[in-house]
């Protein structure tokens, strides 16, 4: 039962970056495209633990840590960087 | 695995998985920015909470230990995910809207507070009040 939950849950967080990736392509503003790469990093970090999971190993949650340090630095360095024009002075 | 953990997994699994395709269908569906940030802050955070929630039961029930990892990550990211909101909002707010004629008024005598005030670290020397629609053409 659980490799079934598991695997439907890999087809829809799949399916959720598609549309994240539909949206950073062609998201109209340059937020939207921040917004939906920020978006990206989080189910990137969910694909990570479902991976750990199915292969019965905590060895990738060090990884998952390193994506979410990396997507909000990343994304706070990019909104500084429209809102100022610098990221630090 | 006993039969009830798996279950109880097994359902956070598909919560987790649930939310996250929700949030993610809002950012395609959602008509401009400010709406579509609700659903990547709430309904992915959540959805993901679920999921690590459902790896730190798993793993307890496989080894028998509890490990912290997946606290520490669902810790940081419901940290972090209205930090990054809200500068996403800031950074829209400031690039792309017009606070005189998109903007309802806040019925105060002080405007919207993210045009008006000024840091403590701000040394530019401008007066408050001076970084209004045209702040894009003032970068660099």
């Amino acid at each position: 039962m659980l490799s079934t939950a598991l695997i439907i849950g890999f087809l829809a967080v799949c399916a959720a970056t598609v549309m994240n990736l539909y949206r950073l392509l062609v998201g109209p503003t340059m937020m939207d495209r921040v917004l939906a790469a920020d978006t990206m990093v989080i189910n990137a970090i969910a694909l990570i633990i479902l991976y750990g999971m199915q292969q019965q190993t905590n060895a990738y949650f060090e990884s998952a840590l390193l994506f979410a340090m990396f997507g909000f630095t990343s994304t706070v360095a990019y909104c500084r960087f429209v809102l100022r024009g610098d990221i630090i002075e | 695995m006993p039969f009830v953990e798996e279950c109880v997994i097994s359902g956070c699994v598909l919560l987790g998985a649930l939310f996250a395709l929700i949030g993610s269908f809002g950012i395609v569906k959602l008509p401009d920015l400010m709406t579509r940030l609700h659903a990547p802050t709430k309904a992915t955070t959540l959805g993901l909470g679920s999921l690590l929630l459902a790896s730190l039961m798993y793993f307890y029930q496989l080894d028998g230990v509890f490990s912290i990892n997946e606290l520490l990550i669902l810790l940081f990211l419901f940290l972090t995910a209205p930090i990054s909101a809200h500068f996403i909002g800031k950074a829209h707010l400031h690039s792309q809207v017009d606070p005189e004629i998109e903007l309802p008024p806040t019925g105060r005598p002080c405007g919207w507070s993210t045009y008006e005030q000024t840091s403590v670290g701000d040394d530019d020397g401008r007066p408050a009040g001076d970084r209004g629609g045209d702040y894009r053409g003032e970068l660099g």
